[in-house]
C-alpha cells in the first residue's frame, strides 16, 4: 500500500475500474485521484510534537519542493530525504520511534538547496535526543555513547593507553604536560587517529610532518578525551556537554596560541560548538593548518607519487564549515599526483555516511537501505579511474577501505593526505 | 516492593594504583572513583524486580551509600537515571576507602526504619579488606542473607534466589521477606543511563542527605600495603606479534595439540 | 581466650571443597605455634565418612537432614554459637561463594574483626598476621586484627591441600557429632533445589586447548577473531567473567570462581588481567601463555610463558601462521 493510504476515509477516493483515455489503459489504481482535502483533515500532532522541540521548528517550514530529495545521499541508497520526513511526519508517522530518525548523517546537502530552510542539523538532535532519553536508541550507538562515557572515547579503549600511539610514530610526540611550557601548537589527536590502526598510521604521518616542518606542538596525551560532536547529533547531548566542559577545563591548563585538528567533526566541535559553552581558542583543521606551511613543506616532498587520485570532501570540512581549496592545494603539490574530481564534489560532495552518528550504526543503516553510503562513494571513486581515494577525515579511512573490499573494488586505494605528504616526504 | 540497594564507591583499578608514603594505604586523592561494578549489577537487578512485581504504585527502589569522596551525588543521580526512585547518601568524616564495617553499619542504622522487603547490595567490592557489607547489614538488621545471586523473583512475601557455587552448579533458595542479597549478577547487563537524562535529572534530584554516626573500624589494622611481585614466574617473550605467535605455535606443537 | 583454630568445613554434592583442606592445613600449623587445636566444624546430613576425611586435630559435625545442603542462615547461626561457646583464637572460612556469606555475617554478631581476601597466614610472636589480595589483585595488604581473635577468610588455592587430608589413622574420639546449635525448624532460608550448569554448545572444561578472551578485545566485534583463532586450533573459546556479562559469549564459556574450573594442556589467556576469581578456575592448566598489554597484569604470575603485545594484532598472526 501506497505511503499514508490507510489515512484517507475509503469514501474520499475516487477510482474508476475501467477507464481508457487517448487509447490508454489507465484501469482501477492508475486512474486514482482523492477528493480534495484541507491539510487538517490530518491529525498534525506527530508533526507538532517534533516542531515543538527547540530546535525542531523548521520542519514545519518545509513546503514539499523537493530539493532537498534531490541531493540527499542516504536517498539514493534508500527511500529518504527530509521532504519525505516531513510529508510522513505530516500523515502521522512517529519520527520518535521511526527508523527514518536514525539514517541521516547531518551532510547538510539539504540544507545547502533549501529554499525554506528546513535544518535537519538542528531537527535530528533534537527528537533523537528525546528518543534517547526515552530509551529508543538502536543498541550499536547505545554502545558507543556508554564507551564515550565511560571510557571518553568511542572505541571502548581505555583511557590510559590513548597516547600508546606515539610509541609508533618513530619521531618525539610531546605531551605538552611533560613540556611544562607553552607551546605554539596544541595539536588535539581525536579517537580514531589516536586508538585505530589505520587512525594511529595517519597521526603518525603528522607527527612526522610536524617534526620536519620544525613545528613547536604539543598533544593532551591521556588528558584528551573525544571531543562528543557526533554523540550530539546523535542524540545524546547531555554526553556531549559532559565531555566539552572536560576538555575545555583541560585546554585551560596549558597555554598554547593556537589548535590544530586532525578530524572535521573536532574542527566543527571547536570551531562552532564549544565558543557556545565558554572555549575561546583559535582552531584549525590540519589541512588549512599546512597549507599555510606550503612553502616549507614543498621542497621536502621529494617522492613522486604517480598515481591518479580523487578527493573526498569531508561534509564536515566542507559544506559545513567552507573549507574545499586547502586540502587540494596539499594532494597538489605533490609531485606525480593526478587529481581527479569526482561528479560529486565539493558543495555537492557525496558523504561518507559516518557523520551524525551514523559511524556507529553501520549495521542499523545497512538494514534500512540498499547499501552502504561509503560502498556508493568508493563505487563513484571507481567509476572515476581514481588510483587513490583521498580523504581528510579520521572516520573516513576505515569506511571506505571496508567499503573497497565489499564492492570488489579492492584495487582502490584509501589514504588519509597526510599518509599521502609522509610518503612523498619519506622518499 | 520496597527494596533498598546500599552501594560503595571504589577506586577505578584500571588507574595505575599508588601506595601513600607510609606504605599503608592507597594514595586516595590520587585516584579516580567509581561505582563498584557489582553494585551497579544490584541496581539493575532491583529495577528489574521493581518493573516485574508489577505493583508500580507501592513499589520503590532506594539507592543509599555512603558519600566518601564528596561525589557519590553523581552516582546517584545516574541511579535515578537508570529507574531508582530515591535516593540517599550517608555524610560525615568518612574518607576514601573507609572500611566496610563502618559502611555497613551507617547504612544499617540508615534504613533499619525504612522498612525494605529485599536489600540488594553487590556480593562483594574490590576493597572489601574487611569483609562485604552485605552480611554485615543483613546481621545488623537480623536479616536473612544469601550472597553470590544472579536472579530474584520476589512474590507474595517470599523470594526466590538464585546462588551462584563453583564450577556453575546453582543453588534455589525460598526466602521469606525481608531479606539481604548480595547480587552478583544481574539477570540482564546494567543498562545505560543517557548523559542527558542524568544531567536533566541533576538539576532537579533531590538527594536525602542523612547524617552519620561515629566509625565502627575495621577491627584490624593494615600495617603494610605493597604490590605483588609483578615477576610472577612467567617467562616473558619479547618481539613484536608476529614472533610471538611463532612461539606459540611452537609450544602448541611441542604438545602435539596441532591439527 | 582459647589456642583453637577453628575451620568451617565446605562440602558440595557429596564432595568436601579443596579449600576446606587447604585451610586445615594452615590451621594445624597456626594451632601448633598457638598451643592449641586445628577443629574443623562440618555441618550436613549423613556426613559422617566425610567428616572423617578431614585431617583436622579434631573434628565436629552436625547431622541433620535440615543440613543436606548448604543453607547460609544455618550456617551463619550455628556457627555463631560454636564460637560463642569454644571461644577460638582464629576462626578460617572460605573467601568462596559459601564462605561469604557467613564471614561478615559472622563478624558483625560475634563482634570479632574480619580480616577478608587472605592469602597469607603467620605468627610473629603471639600476633597473627594476614595477608588480603584486594584491589583485584592489584594490591597486598598486611593487617593485625585488633584483640586476640578473629575471623578470616581465605582465598582458594592460597595453601597447599595436603596437609589438610585426613592420615590413614585418625584417632576416633577426635571426631565428635554434637548436636545442631541452634533449631533448624524455623529458618526463614529454605533450600530447594541444586541446578547443574548447562553444557550449552561445547564443554570448555573437556578442551585440549583453551582460547581464552578478556576485556582486552575490546569490543564484541572482536569476538569473531578468537573464535577463528579458535577453528583453527580445533578447540574452543572461553573467557573472564566481563565478557559473559557483557553478554558477548554465553555463561558456558566463562572461567572462574562463578564460572568453570578447567584443566587444558593450553590456556591461551588473551587480554586477561586476572582477577583472583579468575585465577582460580585455570590455575590447573598444563600451560599458561598470557597476552596482555600491561606488563604488570596478575595474570603474568601465574602463566608459564608471556608477552605485552596487543592481542588484537596477536590474534590474526596466529590465526594465519596456525593455518599455516
Amino acid at each position: 500500500m501506497a505511503v499514508g493510504l490507510d489515512k484517507i476515509e475509503p469514501g474520499k477516493i475516487i477510482e474508476k475500474e475501467h477507464l481508457i483515455v487517448e487509447g490508454m489503459d489507465i484501469s482501477g489504481h492508475w486512474n486514482r485521484m482523492f477528493e480534495q482535502r484541507v491539510i487538517w483533515d490530518y491529525d498534525v500532532d506527530k508533526l507538532e510534537k517534533v516542531a515543538a522541540l527547540p530546535g525542531g521548528e523548521s520542519l514545519n517550514w518545509c513546503y514539499g519542493c523537493a530539493k532537498c530529495t534531490a541531493v540527499c545521499p542516504v536517498d539514493i541508497v534508500g527511500d529518504y530525504s527530509p521532504r519525505k520526513i516531513h510529508r510522513k511526519t505530516q500523515m502521522g508517522i512517529d519520527l520518535f520511534s521511526s527508523p527514518d530518525l536514525w539514517l541521516c548523517t547531518t551532510c547538510m546537502n539539504c540544507l545547502r538547496v533549501c529554499p525554506k530552510e528546513v535544518n535537519m542539523i538542528n531537527i535530528m538532535p533534537a527528537v533523537r535526543e528525546q528518543a534517547v532519553l526515552e530509551g529508543y536508541v538502536p543498541a550499536e550507538l547505545q554502545k558507543a555513547f556508554e564507551d564515550t562515557a565511560k571510557h571518553g572515547n568511542p572505541l571502548g579503549q581505555p583511557q590510559r593507553k590513548r597516547a600508546d600511539w606515539i610509541k609508533k610514530a618513530g619521531v618525539p610526540v610531546p605531551i605538552i604536560k611533560d613540556l611544562k611550557r607553552p607551546v605554539d601548537i596544541l595539536w588535539y589527536v581525536g579517537s580514531y587517529p589516536s586508538y585505530h590502526p589505520r587512525g594511529i598510521d595517519a597521526a603518525s604521518a603528522a607527527a612526522r610532518i610536524f617534526n620536519a616542518l620544525g613545528i613547536d606542538f604539543g598533544i593532551l596525551g591521556i588528558e584528551e578525551k573525544d571531543d562528543g560532536d557526533s554523540q550530539r547529533l546523535a542524540g545524546e547531548k547531555g554526553l556531549f556537554e559532559m565531555l566539552a566542559e572536560e576538555n575545555i577545563a583541560t585546554f585551560g591548563k596549558y597555554e598554547f596560541n593556537r589548535m590544530v585538528v586532525t578530524g572535521p567533526h573536532e574542527f566543527n566541535a571547536f570551531k562552532n560548538e564549544y565558543p557556545k559553552l565558554g572555549a575561546d581558542f583559535k582552531v584549525f583543521h590540519y589541512t588549512r593548518f599546512l597549507v599555510e606551511h606550503l612553502d616549507k613543506l614543498k621542497p621536502l616532498l621529494k617522492k613522486p607519487i604517480n598515481l591518479k587520485v580523487t578527493f573526498h570532501d569531508p561534509c564536515y570540512l566542507g559544506r559545513h564549515n567552507g573549507e574545499y581549496e586547502a586540502p587540494r592545494e596539499l594532494l597538489r603539490a605533490i609531485p606525480g599526483i593526478e587529481l581527479v574530481e569526482m561528479g560529486r564534489c565539493r558543495e555537492n560532495g557525496y558523504c561518507c555516511g559516518g557523520g551524525g552518528g551514523g559511524m556507529w550504526l553501520d549495521s542499523f543503516s545497512k538494514e534500512h537501505t540498499t547499501m552502504r553510503l561509503s560502498e556508493r562513494r568508493v563505487r563513484e571513486a571507481a567509476e572515476y579511474g581514481a588510483d587513490v581515494l583521498a580523504v581528510c577525515c579520521p572516520f573516513e579511512v576505515s569506511r571506505f577501505e571496508d567499503a573497497a573490499k565489499s564492492t570488489g573494488n579492492d584495487k582502490l586505494m584509501v589514504k588519509d593526505i597526510l599518509e599521502l605528504l609522509d610518503e612523498s616526504m619519506r622518499g | 516492593m520496597n527494596i533498598i540497594v546500599p552501594i560503595k564507591q571504589i577506586p577505578n583499578l584500571t588507574d595505575e594504583l599508588e601506595i601513600n608514603s607510609d606504605g599503608t594505604n592507597l594514595d586516595h586523592d590520587a585516584l579516580q572513583y567509581v561505582l563498584n561494578e557489582f553494585d551497579e549489577h544490584a541496581i539493575e537487578e532491583a529495577v528489574l524486580t521493581k518493573e516485574s512485581a508489577g505493583d508500580a504504585v507501592r513499589s520503590a527502589v532506594t539507592v543509599i551509600g555512603v558519600d566518601t569522596t564528596g561525589e557519590l551525588d553523581s552516582v546517584l543521580h545516574t541511579a535515578l537515571a537508570k529507574g531508582a526512585d530515591k535516593v540517599a547518601k550517608i555524610s560525615g568524616d568518612f574518607p576514601r576507602g573507609t572500611d566496610s564495617h563502618t559502611q555497613a553499619k551507617l547504612i544499617a542504622d540508615a534504613i533499619k526504619n525504612m522498612s525494605p522487603d529485599i536489600v540488594m547490595t553487590g556480593v562483594q567490592a574490590a576493597d572489601d579488606r574487611d569483609g562485604q557489607i552485605g552480611p554485615m547489614i543483613a546481621a545488623h538488621l537480623g536479616l536473612p542473607y544469601v550472597g553470590v545471586v544472579t536472579s530474584v523473583a520476589a512474590k507474595d512475601g517470599k523470594a526466590v534466589v538464585h546462588k551462584e557455587y563453583a564450577g556453575g552448579v546453582m543453588a534455589e533458595f525460598e526466602v521469606t521477606l525481608p531479606m539481604v542479597v548480595g547480587v552478583q549478577a544481574a539477570h540482564q547487563p546494567p543498562r545505560y543511563a543517557p548523559v542527558s537524562k542524568i544531567r536533566q535529572i541533576a538539576k532537579t534530584a533531590k538527594v536525602d542527605d542523612i547524617s552519620g554516626g561515629d566509625p565502627v573500624g575495621s577491627g584490624s589494622n593494615v600495617r603494610k600495603m605493597f604490590k605483588p611481585e609483578s615477576a610472577g614466574h612467567a617467562e616473558m617473550w619479547d618481539g613484536d606479534p608476529a614472533e610471538v605467535a611463532e612461539k606459540i605455535v611452537g609450544m602448541i606443537r611441542e604438545k602435539g595439540l596441532l591439527k | 581466650m582459647g589456642n583453637d583454630i577453628l575451620v568451617l568445613a565446605e562440602h558440595l554434592n557429596g564432595k568436601v571443597s579443596d579449600i576446606s583442606f587447604e585451610m586445615i592445613g594452615k590451621a594445624k600449623e597456626l594451632a601448633q605455634k598457638f598451643g592449641g587445636k586445628a577443629i574443623a566444624i562440618l555441618m550436613g546430613s549423613g556426613v559422617k565418612s566425610l567428616a572423617e576425611s578431614l585431617g583436622a586435630d579434631s573434628v565436629l559435625y552436625v547431622d541433620d537432614p535440615a543440613l543436606a545442603q548448604f543453607n547460609p542462615e544455618a550456617y551463619s547461626r550455628a556457627l555463631a554459637a560454636v564460637i560463642k561457646d569454644r571461644a577460638p583464637r582464629v576462626v578460617m572460612i572460605g573467601n568462596t561463594s559459601m564462605g561469604m556469606d557467613v564471614g561478615a555475617w559472622l563478624s558483625v554478631s560475634t563482634e570479632l574483626p574480619l580480616i577478608a581476601y587472605v592469602n597469607g597466614l603467620a605468627i610473629e610472636g603471639s600476633t597473627l598476621v594476614a595477608t588480603s589480595q584486594i584491589y583485584g589483585g592489584k594490591i597486598q595488604a598486611e593487617a593485625i586484627p585488633n584483640g586476640e581473635s578473629c575471623l578470616v577468610s581465605c582465598l582458594a588455592g592460597a595453601f597447599p591441600v595436603g596437609a589438610g587430608l585426613a592420615p590413614a589413622l585418625v584417632p576416633a574420639q577426635s571426631v565428635e557429632q554434637i548436636a545442631s546449635p541452634v533449631p533448624l525448624n524455623d529458618l526463614k532460608v529454605k533450600f530447594i533445589k541444586l541446578i547443574e550448569p548447562e553444557k550449552g554448545d561445547v564443554d570448555i572444561t573437556q578442551q585440549p586447548i583453551l582460547v581464552s578472551i578478556g576485556r582486552g578485545i575490546g569490543g564484541q566485534e572482536n569476538i569473531e577473531l578468537a573464535q577463528e583463532l579458535a577453528s583453527a586450533l580445533g578447540c574452543a573459546v572461553s573467557s573472564s567473567r566481563p565478557i559473559t556479562d557483557a553478554g558477548w559469549l554465553p555463561k558456558t564459556r566463562q572461567v572462574g570462581k562463578s564460572g568453570l574450573t578447567v584443566k587444558p594442556k593450553i590456556y591461551l589467556a588473551l587480554g586477561i588481567s586476572g582477577a583472583p576469581e579468575h585465577l582460580e578456575g585455570m590455575r590447573g592448566a598444563e600451560l599458561i601463555i598470557a597476552v596482555n598489554t600491561d606488563a604488570k597484569a596478575p595474570i603474568f604470575d601465574v602463566a608459564h610463558y608471556g608477552a605485552t603485545c596487543d592481542m588484537l594484532d596477536l590474534i590474526p598472526a596466529l590465526t594465519e601462521k596456525i593455518k599455516g
